[in-house]
C-alpha cells in the first residue's frame, strides 16, 4: 500500500477549499470501507485522504413525517436500520442496509459513500432511485441538489466536478398507501455483491387494489444504477395483477445492457431482471396491504 | 490385534490442549513471528497465463532505497532435469524449481519470477513493480480436453506421453495415462439390462484455508538455515527446500508453526525457499507472506477434470460392468490425483469387470496440489450420478442399490487391492435406518439425494517420544502438525496405554531437529500413524515402568502387572503403587524414563461415507438451497468423537462449495478473474444447515484400537448427492459442476 496524507475537514467550507485544492489526487473518506481497500490494492492512485466525518452535516439523520428524511453523506447504515420511523417509511432502503456488506461493515459504510463509489451493483442506489430521493452536492460556488438517478455517470465516476462533494441526501415524505422494497439476487445468502439489484417503491389507492405510481431502479445491469423510467409508468392507473407486473417487468428487461464477468452472465442478469423486478414489486405493494 | 473396546480415554471428549490458546488468540502462526532486523519479501509474479521470458532486469529494483536484496531463478543452484524423492512420491526438480522462480517460462498468470526483500513490505511491493520482465507471449491452453488436441499449444517441449511403462516420441501436454483392468468389461457390458453413459466435467477449485502462506529464513552464521512457517509437514519442508536449493538436510531446520489450514495445499513449498533465498542474499532474517489473490494464483488449486462414465447393471441392480475415462489437469506441471480418482472411482461396489483409463494433462493453470481426498471427489461425481440414474431407471431405491453392489471384505478393487475388514455397507444402512432418509421430502422444487466415497487412507512415517515428568504427566512429542485436533487424538492414545486422563498428557508439536522423521499431516494419517507411533511409545514407557516397579520391590518383571493406572506385583510379594507415585520415585530406581514409538504401518484401512442431503431449487433463478444434510462415515474408532464430526461436516460443507459456487473463472487470456473470497464463493455459515454427523465404528483391524483416517472421505460424496438432489427436484440431470444458478437456469432451459 503507497503512502498517501491523511487530513480531517471540520466544516463543508473546509472540505470544499481542500478538494478544490488538491484535485483529482484527493478523496473523501468517510467510512473507507471501499476506498482503504481500493488504495490498498492499488486500483485507485490518491495522495491525500480527506476526512469529513467530524462535518455535522454530513452526519445528519432528520426524519419528519411532513418533509421527510435528510440524510448525511457518511451516516452509517446501521444507525439508519436502528430507527424504527425509518424503517417504517422507507423499508426499501432498509433492506439495502441491512445487507451492504456485513455487520462489521455496516457499522461504517455510509449510503452516501456507497453512492459515491458509483458502483454499477451498490445496493444503496436503486432504493434511492425509487424513492425519489435527490443528493446535496456542496462545491466552490455552493450548494446544487440532484435526482440520485443522474449522479452517477459510469463505473466509478460521477457528476461530482472539482472541489465537489456529496453533503446529504433528500428523500420526500412518503405517501400514503405508499411502500418500497429492494432485493438483489446472489448466488450465496450473504456476503456477497449483487448479481442482479431491483428496487420498487408504489403508491397504491385507498381501496389497495390500484397503481396510483410505481417507480423501478435496477442495479448491476448497466453502467450506471438505472432508473426504469418506462416500466414504472406502465404501471401507473393499472390494477394490481401479474399481467399489469409481468408488462413492467418486461420493459425493465429492455433497458438492461448488462455484461458478463465473474459475477454472472449478461443473459442470466437479463432473466434475473424480470424475477426480480416482479419479486420487488410484489414485495412493495404486500408491504402497502399489511400495513394498517 | 485390536484392544479391548472398554477404554477409559478414548470415544470421550476432552478438552483440546491447543484449544484454549487458539480462541483467544495467543496461539502464535507464522504471520505473527517476530525477530529483530527482519526484512519483509514480496513476489513479483506474471501477468501472463503463457510466455518465454526473454529478460528480467531488477536494477530500478535494487536502487529504491528500502530494498536490501532481489532474487531470480539465477539465484537457484542449476536444477537439471532430475527426480528427487520427496517422501510423497517422485517429482521432477526441474519443475519443483521452476515452479518456485520460474526460469525460461510463465506457465500460468501469477507465476513467481522474482522476489525482493526490503526494510517494509511497502517498499518490497513497490519494488516489485520497478522489475522489468520482457515477455514473448504465447497462446494458453486452460481447458484439459482442449490441452490433449494434438494441435494444442506446448507448455513443455520436452514432456513426452507414458503410457503403461512406454514413452511417446513427440512432445505432449499429456503427461501420463494410466489403465486399470478387472475382468472382461466387454462381457460384463454384453450382460447388462440397462447401460447409461454420461460425460461430466468438473471446475478448479481451491482448498481455501483461511491462513495464506507465510514463511521466515534466516540463516545463522554457521549457515545453520532455519524456517519458520506454515506447513502440514515440517519435515517434506526441510526435503523440498534441500533439493530446490541443493543444501544439506543436516543444516536445515523447520520450525512448524500453528497452522490455519491447509487441506493439503500445505504440502508442496512456495515462499519458502524463496524466503531462504532472501535470507541469504542479505544476511538477514526475511519473512515472505502471501495475501489472498497470491494463494488463488499462486498455489494449487484441485484439478479441473473431464470425466465419461459407463455403467451397466442387471434388472435385479447388481452392477455387471463399469468404465472409466478420467482426464485430469495437472496445471501447469505433471503430477494430477488422476492416480487416486482412477483408484477411487469405483472403490464402494464389487464389480467384476472394470476398465478405467486416467489422463494426466499439463495446462496454463497453476500447478495443482493435494485438497482432500485429491481425485476421488471429481471420479465420484461422475461414478455416483449414473449409479442414481441406473436406479432410477430400475426403479430401485438408491441406498437399495448400494446395498445390492457394495464391497466387502475380500471383494478386489480393480487397481489391484484386495478390501480388508470395511465398513461401507454399515454406512449406507446407517443413511437408510436415519430419520433424515425416512422424512417426508414431496414438497414442490424440493428434492433428495444420497451418494457415496471411498479414500484408501495412507499409514506413513511417524516418531513419537514421551518424557515422563515427576508428578505424573507426560510431555508428548510429535512431529505432526495439528490441523484437526490431532493433538488430542493422539495424546488420547497415549493416555489410553498409561492409564492417566487425556490431560496429563502435554502434546507438543517441535521442529525437525526435535522429534525423529514424520511425513506430511495428510492423507488422512495422522491420528492413525501418528497416534500408533503414540501408542508404541507409551508402551515402551510402560515397559519401562514396570522394570522400575520390579526393581523398587526387587521382583521379576514378570511379576508386575499394570492395570488402571496401578502397578502391583503378583505371585507373592502384595506391593502397589499408582504411575503418578513410581514417576516420583524414578531417581531412586534409575533416572529419567523416556519412551520413544516409530512406525511406517502398513493397514491404513480405507474409509467410506454415505451421504443424504435434502435440497430447495428456485427455479426462477437457479440457486440451490440445502435443507438438512447428513453424513455418515465409517471412522473405525472414533478417538475424540468431536473432531471427528468436525472432520465429516468440514468435508460436506468443502464439498457444497464444490458442488454449487466454487470454482476458478477465467478470461479468454487465461486470467483468474475471481481470485478474491468475495467472488470465489465459498460457502458462509448463512448458507449451510447444521450437517448432521453419523459416527459408524467397523474397527480396522491395522491399527491397535481401530482408527481409520476420517479427514477426507467426507468431501468425495457431496457433488453427486447434491446433484442427484437437484435431479430429484427440478427433473434435471446437472453434470457441469459447480451447478450454480446460471448453469442450472441454462439446464432448465429458462436462458
Amino acid at each position: 500500500m503507497r503512502d498517501f496524507s491523511y487530513i480531517a475537514a471540520n466544516t463543508i467550507p473546509e472540505a470544499v477549499a481542500l478538494l478544490d485544492e488538491k484535485g483529482e489526487s484527493a478523496r473523501i473518506l468517510a467510512g473507507g470501507t471501499d476506498l482503504i481497500v481500493q488504495v490498498r490494492e492499488a486500483r485507485r492512485d490518491v495522495d491525500w485522504m480527506i476526512d469529513v466525518k467530524s462535518i455535522p452535516e454530513v452526519n445528519a439523520l432528520d426524519y419528519n413525517i411532513a418533509t421527510g428524511l435528510t440524510l448525511g453523506a457518511a451516516v452509517e447504515c446501521y444507525k439508519i436500520y436502528a430507527d424504527d420511523a425509518i424503517c417504517n417509511a422507507y423499508p426499501g432502503l432498509i433492506d439495502a442496509t441491512k445487507i451492504i456488506g456485513g455487520t462489521a461493515i455496516q457499522g461504517r459504510a455510509a449510503v452516501g459513500g456507497n453512492l459515491c463509489n458509483a458502483s454499477p451493483a451498490a445496493d444503496g442506489i436503486p432504493p434511492l432511485i425509487v424513492l425519489n430521493a435527490s443528493c446535496v452536492i456542496a462545491g466552490p460556488n455552493g450548494l446544487r441538489e440532484l435526482p440520485v438517478e443522474q449522479f452517477c455517470t459510469a463505473p466509478g465516476q460521477t457528476v461530482l466536478e472539482k472541489g465537489e462533494m456529496l453533503v446529504s441526501l433528500k428523500v420526500p415524505a412518503p405517501k400514503s398507501n405508499s411502500s418500497s422494497f429492494y432485493l438483489r439476487f446472489i448466488p450465496r445468502n450473504e456476503m456477497d455483491i449483487a448479481v442482479v439489484g431491483a428496487g420498487a417503491s408504489v403508491v397504491l389507492d385507498d381501496a389497495k387494489q390500484t397503481i396510483v405510481s410505481a417507480r423501478i431502479g435496477l442495479a448491476a445491469v448497466a453502467p450506471t444504477p438505472l432508473f426504469a423510467e418506462e416500466a414504472s409508468a406502465l404501471l401507473a392507473g393499472q390494477e394490481v395483477s401479474d399481467a399489469a407486473i409481468d408488462e413492467a417487468a418486461a420493459a425493465a428487461q429492455a433497458i438492461a445492457r448488462p455484461i458478463s464477468d465473474m459475477r454472472g452472465t449478461a443473459e442470466q442478469r437479463t432473466h434475473l431482471v424480470g424475477v426480480l423486478t416482479r419479486r420487488a414489486l410484489n414485495g412493495a405493494i404486500e408491504r402497502v396491504r399489511e400495513a394498517t | 490385534m485390536l484392544e479391548n473396546k472398554d477404554y477409559k480415554v478414548i470415544g470421550t471428549r476432552p478438552i483440546r490442549h491447543d484449544g484454549v490458546d487458539k480462541v483467544t488468540g495467543r496461539a502464535l502462526y507464522g504471520a505473527d513471528f517476530q525477530m529483530a532486523g527482519l526484512l519483509h519479501g514480496r513476489v513479483l509474479r506474471s501477468p501472463h497465463a503463457h510466455a518465454k521470458i526473454i529478460s528480467i532486469d531488477t536494477s530500478r529494483a535494487e536502487a529504491l532505497p528500502g530494498v536490501k536484496g532481489v532474487v531470480t531463478a539465477k539465484d537457484l543452484p542449476g536444477a537439471e532435469d532430475r527426480i528427487a524423492d520427496l517422501g510423497e512420491g517422485a517429482v521432477n526438480l526441474k519443475h519443483l524449481c521452476d515452479n518456485v522462480l520460474a526460469s525460461d517460462k510463465v506457465l500460468y498468470k501469477g507465476h513467481a519470477i522474482a522476489a525482493v526483500a526490503a526494510t517494509n513490505p511497502h517498499i518490497a511491493e513497490e519494488a516489485c513493480t520497478l522489475i522489468d520482465v520482457e515477455y514473448e507471449v504465447l497462446p494458453p491452453v486452460l481447458e484439459v480436453r482442449q490441452a490433449m488436441e494434438p494441435d494444442a499449444p506446448l507448455l513443455h517441449e520436452t514432456l513426452k506421453t507414458t503410457s503403461m511403462g512406454e514413452t511417446a516420441d513427440e512432445p505432449s501436454n499429456v503427461a501420463s495415462h494410466i489403465q486399470h483392468k478387472l475382468g472382461d468389461p466387454e462381457k460384463g457390458f454384453a450382460e447388462a439390462d440397462v447401460i447409461i453413459e454420461r460425460e461430466f466435467v468438473t471446475g478448479t477449485v481451491h482448498q481455501g484455508y483461511i491462513e495464506p502462506h507465510n514463511a521466515t529464513a534466516h540463516y545463522n552464521q554457521d549457515g545453520q538455515l532455519t524456517i519458520w512457517c506454515s506447513t502440514q509437514g515440517a519435515f517434506t519442508v526441510r526435503e523440498q527446500v534441500a533439493e530446490i536449493l541443493q543444501y544439506p538436510i543436516s543444516k536445515i531446520k523447520v520450525v512448524p508453526m500453528e497452522i490455519g489450514g491447509g487441506f493439503g495445499g500445505k504440502i508442496s513449498v512456495y515462499i519458502k525457499p524463496v524466503a531462504a533465498l532472501l535470507a541469504k542474499k542479505t544476511g538477514k532474517p526475511v519473512k515472505v507472506l502471501m495475501n489472498r489473490a497470491d494463494v488463488f494464483e499462486g498455489t494449487g488449486p484441485t484439478p479441473a477434470s473431464f470425466i465419461r462414465v459407463k455403467m451397466g447393471a442387471t434388472k435385479e441392480g447388481k452392477i455387471t460392468a463399469a468404465q472409466g475415462y478420467l482426464a485430469f489437469e495437472a496445471g501447469a506441471y505433471p503430477g494430477s490425483p488422476v492416480g487416486p480418482g482412477a483408484m477411487c472411482i469405483f472403490a464402494p461396489y464389487s464389480i467384476e469387470n472394470v476398465i478405467i483409463d486416467g489422463y494426466d494433462v499439463v495446462v496454463n493453470k497453476p500447478k495443482t496440489a493435494p485438497y482432500r481426498a485429491p481425485g476421488a471427489p471429481n471420479a465420484a461425481f461422475g461414478s455416483e450420478t449414473v449409479l442414481d440414474e441406473i436406479a432410477e431407471k430400475l426403479g430401485i431405491d438408491p441406498l437399495e442399490i448400494r446395498l445390492i453392489n457394495g464391497a466387502k471384505e475380500g471383494d478386489r478393487r480393480a487397481d489391484g487391492p484386495v478390501h480388508p475388514r470395511i465398513g461401507f455397507i454399515e454406512t449406507v444402512e446407517a443413511a437408510k435406518a436415519h430419520p433424515h432418509y425416512t422424512a417426508p421430502n414431496g414438497k414442490k422444487h424440493h428434492g433428495r439425494g444420497v451418494a457415496s466415497g471411498y479414500w484408501f487412507n495412507i499409514g506413513l512415517e511417524s516418531s513419537v517420544t514421551i518424557n515422563v515428568n515427576s508428578d505424573g504427566t507426560i510431555n508428548l512429542i510429535e512431529g505432526s502438525t495439528d490441523i484437526g485436533g490431532t493433538r488430542a487424538s493422539i495424546a488420547m492414545q497415549a493416555a489410553e496405554v498409561l492409564g492417566i486422563p487425556a490431560e496429563s498428557v502435554n502434546p507438543s508439536v517441535v521442529d525437525t531437529n526435535s522429534v525423529g522423521y514424520t511425513a506430511v499431516t495428510g492423507g488422512s494419517r495422522t491420528t492413525y500413524a501418528t497416534g500408533y507411533a503414540a501408542y508404541e511409545a507409551a508402551q515402551d514407557v510402560k515397559r519401562q515402568m514396570i522394570a522400575r516397579a520390579a526393581k523398587l520391590w526387587e521382583v521379576d518383571e514378570a511379576n508386575v502387572q499394570f492395570a488402571d493406572g496401578e502397578f502391583s506385583s503378583i505371585n507373592g510379594k502384595e506391593e502397589q503403587i499408582s504411575f503418578r507415585d513410581l514417576c516420583a520415585r524414578f531417581g531412586e530406581t534409575g533416572g529419567p524414563v523416556v519412551g520413544s514409538g516409530t512406525v511406517n504401518p502398513g493397514g491404513a484401512g480405507g474409509a467410506y461415507a454415505t451421504h443424504v442431503v435434502d435440497v430447495e431449487v428456485d427455479e426462477e433463478t437457479g440457486k440451490v438451497d440445502i435443507l438438512r444434510y447428513t453424513a455418515v462415515q465409517d471412522a473405525g474408532k472414533a478417538i475424540h468423537p468431536s473432531y471427528v464430526e468436525g472432520q465429516i461436516q468440514g468435508g460436506a460443507v468443502q464439498g457444497i462449495g464444490w458442488a454449487l459456487n466454487e470454482e476458478y473463472i477465467y478470461n479468454a487470456e487465461g486470467e483468474m478473474t475471481n481470485a478474491s473470497f468475495l467472488d470465489y464463493r465459498m460457502p458462509t455459515c448463512l448458507d449451510l444447515p447444521m450437517i448432521d454427523a453419523v459416527i459408524v465404528e467397523v474397527p480396522n483391524p491395522g491399527h491397535p484400537y481401530g482408527v481409520r483416517g476420517v479427514g477426507e472421505v467426507p468431501i468425495v460424496p457431496p457433488m453427486a448427492a447434491i446433484a442427484n438432489a437437484v435431479y430429484d427436484a427440478i427433473g434435471v440431470r446437472m453434470t457441469e459442476l459447480p451447478m450454480s444458478p446460471d448453469r442450472l437456469l441454462k439446464a432448465m432451459g429458462k436462458i
